[in-house]
Formats: C-alpha cells, sequence, structure tokens
C-alpha cells in the first residue's frame, strides 16, 4: 500500500492532465487539417461540378422522381422475395432433417460470400443456360430475382438468429398447454422472433436499397432507370457530377429515416432490457 | 389414501441424455386429489421426472399413464392429452408479448376452439381464483415475480386440468414474494387438485403434501406421509439431504 502511494506521488503528470493534452492535440490536427483544404482546394471550380444550382434543378425536373420510385420498386419487390426465401431457408436451417439444413447452409454461405455483381451479372446472362426462359415482368422479375437472392441470404440468418432468440421455455410452456409445434411457432415463437428481428431486418432493407443500383448490369430502357442509372446518364451527358450528388441524394432521403429509425428502436430494445 | 384407479401411473421410465442415466427404472403413481412433493439434491432428475409426466421430455423406455390414457403409446394424440396437464415452471415462462388475460385466453381460444367472450369469462375467472383480478390487462414485464407465478398459475387452471405439474414455482422469487404462490398453491390443494410439485420448501412439504419423494440419483429413494419422512426419515441418504436443507451453514 505504502509502496504504491509513494508510486502515485512520483507521476510527472495526472491522468486528467494527459487526457486533456491528447484531446488538444486532436483538435489542433483538425483544425490544420481544415486550414489546408480551404487554401488548397479550388472552390469555385468544386461548386460548379458538384452543386451547380442550374442543373440541381434541372436533375430534380427531369426524371428524379420516376428513378427514385424505380429504386423504391426494385428494392420493395427484392425486399419481399427475400423476406419469403429467407423465411424458408431459416426454417431449412432449423429443420431435424439434415440434407435440409446443409443446402440451406451452402446456399446461404454461398450468396453472402458472392458480390451482390456477380449474382446480378450472372442473371442477365442466365439465357444462355436457359435458351427461350423470359424471367416475367421485363425488368422487374429479373431484378427482382437477382435482388431477392441476395437478400434472403441474409435475411435466412437474420430470422434464425431471431428464432433462436426466444427462450426455449416459451415453446415449453406452449407445449404443456397443448398447443401443436406450429400454433407454438406461429402464436408465441414468431411475433417475439419478429420483434427481435425488426432492427437487423431494416438494416439489410438498407442493402438492399444501395445493392439496386446494380441494376444497370441487366440493361435498362429510360423509363426503368434507377436513382444511379439515371444520375450517372445525367451526369455523362452533361460532364458535371452535379446530378449524380442529387442522385445520392436521393438515397439518403430513404436510407437516413430507416437507420434512424432502427437507432431508436435499439435504444429502446436496450433500455427496455 | 384412497386404493382406486391412479390419475399418474408411470411403470419402469429409463430416460439418457446421451450415456447419462438420468431416471433408473422408476415406478411412480399418484392417486385422484392426492397432493404429491417431491424433493431431493441438485441433478437428481426430479424436473426429468415431472417433465416425463408430460412428455415434455421423452423416456427411452417405461410407459407413462395419465387419466388411462398413455402417452408414451406412439398413437397417443399428444397435445389433446397436454390439456388435461397444467405446467408451472420455475422461471415462469409467461408470453411477454401478451396480457396477463391473454396469455390465459391464448390455449382456450387457439387449442380448445372457445369463442373470445368465453374465453376471456374463464381468465378472468381463474385470474381471480390467484387474486389477480386487478391486474388482467397488465403484461408480464409490470408485474412482480410473485404475480408473474401467479398469472402462470392462473394461465394452467384455466384449461381445467386434471393434474397440475409444478417445477420449483418459488426458486426464482425474491423471499418476500414466495408466500403469495404457496398460498395460492396451499388453497388449490384444498379444494382437492391433483399436485406433482417439485420443491426445496420443506415448510410447504411438511404441511400441505398427502406424500414426499425422496429422489437421489435418478431413483426414488424413499417415500411416505411427510410426518414420517420429513421426521423420522429411513434411509441415510435422506437424512443427510434432510440435515442439509434444513440447517443451512455456510458452506
Ligand atoms: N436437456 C438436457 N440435456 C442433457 N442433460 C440434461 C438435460 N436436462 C437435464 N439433464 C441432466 O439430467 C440430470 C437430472 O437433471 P434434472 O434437471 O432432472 O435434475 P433436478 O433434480 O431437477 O435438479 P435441480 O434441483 O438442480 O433442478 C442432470 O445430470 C442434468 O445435468
Ligand atoms: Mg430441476
Amino acid at each position: 500500500m505504502t509502496n504504491r502511494g509513494a508510486g502515485v506521488g512520483q507521476r510527472k503528470t495526472s491522468p486528467r492532465i494527459r487526457a486533456r493534452r491528447i484531446r488538444a492535440v486532436q483538435y489542433a490536427v483538425l483544425v490544420v487539417a481544415f486550414i489546408a483544404a480551404a487554401l488548397l482546394a479550388d472552390w469555385p471550380q468544386i461548386g460548379r461540378t458538384f452543386f451547380d444550382p442550374g442543373l440541381i434543378r434541372d436533375t430534380v425536373a427531369h426524371g428524379l422522381w420516376l428513378a427514385l420510385w424505380n429504386t423504391l420498386v426494385y428494392t420493395a419487390g427484392g425486399f419481399v422475395l427475400g423476406l419469403v426465401a429467407g423465411t424458408l431457408l431459416a426454417m431449412m436451417r432449423l429443420s431435424e432433417v439434415g440434407p435440409y439444413r446443409w443446402l440451406a447452409t451452402i446456399y446461404i454461405e454461398f450468396f453472402r460470400g458472392l458480390p451482390a455483381l456477380v449474382v446480378f451479372m450472372a442473371f442477365s446472362l442466365l439465357p444462355l443456360a436457359f435458351p427461350g426462359l423470359a424471367m416475367p415482368l421485363p425488368p422487374y422479375g429479373t431484378v427482382w430475382a437477382a435482388l431477392g437472392i441476395v437478400g434472403s441470404a441474409y435475411m435466412a440468418e437474420t430470422i434464425r438468429a431471431g428464432i433462436q432468440a426466444v427462450p426455449k421455455g416459451q415453446i415449453e410452456a406452449a407445449r404443456s398447454l397443448g398447443m401443436s409445434a406450429g400454433q407454438a411457432m406461429w402464436k408465441i415463437t414468431l411475433p417475439q422472433a419478429f420483434r427481435i428481428m425488426i432492427p437487423p431486418l431494416t438494416n439489410e432493407l438498407i442493402m438492399l436499397i444501395k445493392d439496386s443500383s446494380l441494376v444497370f448490369i441487366v440493361g435498362l430502357s429510360a423509363a426503368n432507370f434507377d436513382l444511379t442509372k439515371f444520375g450517372r446518364a445525367a451526369a455523362n451527358s452533361n460532364v458535371n457530377i452535379t446530378p449524380l450528388v442529387v442522385a445520392g441524394l436521393g438515397y439518403l432521403v430513404i436510407t437516413l429515416p430507416l437507420s434512424i429509425i432502427v437507432r431508436r428502436m435499439e435504444a429502446a430494445a436496450s433500455k427496455g432490457r | 389414501m384412497t386404493q382406486t384407479d391412479p390419475l399418474v401411473e408411470i411403470r419402469g421410465l429409463n430416460k439418457y441424455f446421451g450415456s447419462n442415466h438420468v431416471l433408473r427404472d422408476i415406478d411412480f403413481s399418484v392417486a385422484r386429489g392426492e397432493v404429491v412433493c417431491v424433493i431431493g439434491p441438485s441433478g437428481s432428475g426430479k424436473s426429468t421426472l415431472l417433465r416425463c409426466v408430460n412428455l415434455l421430455e421423452t423416456p427411452q423406455s417405461g410407459t407413462v399413464k395419465v387419466n388411462e390414457q398413455e402417452l408414451t403409446d406412439p398413437d397417443c394424440d399428444i397435445d389433446a392429452a397436454r390439456r388435461q396437464i397444467g405446467m408451472v415452471f420455475q422461471q415462469f415462462n409467461l408470453f411477454p408479448h401478451h396480457s396477463a388475460l391473454d396469455n390465459c385466453t391464448l390455449a382456450l381460444t387457439t387449442v380448445l376452439k372457445k369463442k373470445r367472450d368465453e374465453a376471456e369469462r374463464i381468465a378472468r375467472e381463474n385470474l381471480e381464483r390467484v387474486g389477480l383480478a386487478e391486474k388482467v390487462d397488465a403484461y408480464p414485464a409490470r408485474l412482480s415475480g410473485g404475480q408473474q407465478q401467479r398469472v402462470a398459475i392462473a394461465r394452467a387452471l384455466s384449461m381445467d386440468p386434471a393434474l397440475m405439474l409444478f417445477d420449483e414455482p418459488t426458486s426464482a422469487l425474491d423471499p418476500e414474494l414466495v408466500g403469495e404462490v404457496l398460498t395460492v398453491m396451499r388453497r388449490l390443494a384444498d379444494e382437492g387438485m391433483t399436485m406433482i410439485v417439485v420443491t426445496h420448501e420443506i415448510a410447504f412439504a411438511r404441511e400441505v403434501a398427502d406424500r414426499v419423494v425422496f429422489m437421489d440419483g435418478g431413483g426414488i429413494v424413499e417415500q411416505g406421509k411427510p410426518s414420517t419422512l420429513l421426521s423420522e426419515p429411513r434411509e441415510p441418504r435422506t437424512r443427510d439431504f434432510l440435515k442439509r436443507v434444513l440447517e443451512p451453514v455456510a458452506d
């Protein structure tokens, strides 16, 4: 005890003073970086290429809303398909039948490991393998299937984890009241699992919104352009980045509120515990 | 004790978890209206035996008969058989996404296909029976442990069971909440309910049980009237156990 006391006395700076110094250095670095950026960059040029006011107005007036709508339609279809397939895969992962478990595991690991871009490319080339194959509702069928496949692999794991997070005692209580395995699943397990799953499923929805930008691989007519393709086309024809910036803001209009909702739900969940 | 046909009749019951032989050749029966308390050290197989009565655990061999119906028969409709066996768990296992009332009505509407208003009437009746008439709309998270366990009892009673199983119903409760649950159970016993109660509450067993069963190492070591078994046990293992639970000293 006395030795430790002596040690503290010998220390030159107290931890609190040291922490304050480290913080001061961090602020100094930040200020220097800002000054350098302000002096070295050509701000008028940057403003013209990224935020040309005329071009912003033009982009919004000519096709932005349609592109936003298309992005939403592509994502919604992919999400619904992914949710259905993901639930099925989760059930397979939890099955008593070994081969179902293995098939689901292989599928999930395969499609979680592949870049979504590769899945889209494979889908756009599918007619090579199946001559005469026509996906329904072109281009939606192809886009929804590709997004659904990518999404289902992630959602399956979320759904499985949600189901497994419901305590075993819940099912035992349900079964001891005479409910069948199916009734216990629908009335007891899934409603509780779903609450657990909402935040991660919303994150996966955000991911799918961004992955929907890969639809350009499929080859689209202008009326079917999504936000990215629309922004890029306008940027190319105007030789200016502004339309792409506007398209990017279009994504944020959808994804930011979703992110905020997820944060809120996660905070509420951790408080409730 | 009456000599009429037993409500529960278990013969030659064996249960393994992997290579762990948890229940060894158990013969055990319970008469109608009888209250049996099961005591014994941790890991002796009390819960497993109780869970074999409604087949939450499937035994490897032996027969379980409840109310003339053989649950271990592969042709038995186990969901139907379980409706007449109420179970109360150590951890309550209330459905957190339902109010106290709906915890009680859920099985009435989904399993017994009763009309909503009739189910509610039955549920209210049983919540009143456990002294929670004013908590019908409360969700489990808003209830104390003792109140939750009483809702769990009301939930089981709502199915109008012939038999009630209790697995250490007061072990998860703060000491000051134990009494209210035991009071409800004592009243149930007085009303003539057939009950199997796994418990560490020796005083409750002494007062309420018609018979006390002492288990150790997966077998029934000794059983008898509480006055006899708890005061003058024949087996040294029973004596050791009772000495340990009745005179708890720092270990
Ligand atoms: N689901 C299970 N899987 C594997 N082993 C189990 C399982 N349930 C119980 N056991 C084992 O069976 C034995 C008996 O357990 P059981 O829960 O019936 O004892 P208990 O008498 O109820 O004990 P306690 O007083 O601690 O509740 C123990 O060795 C336990 O480890
Ligand atoms: Mg136990």
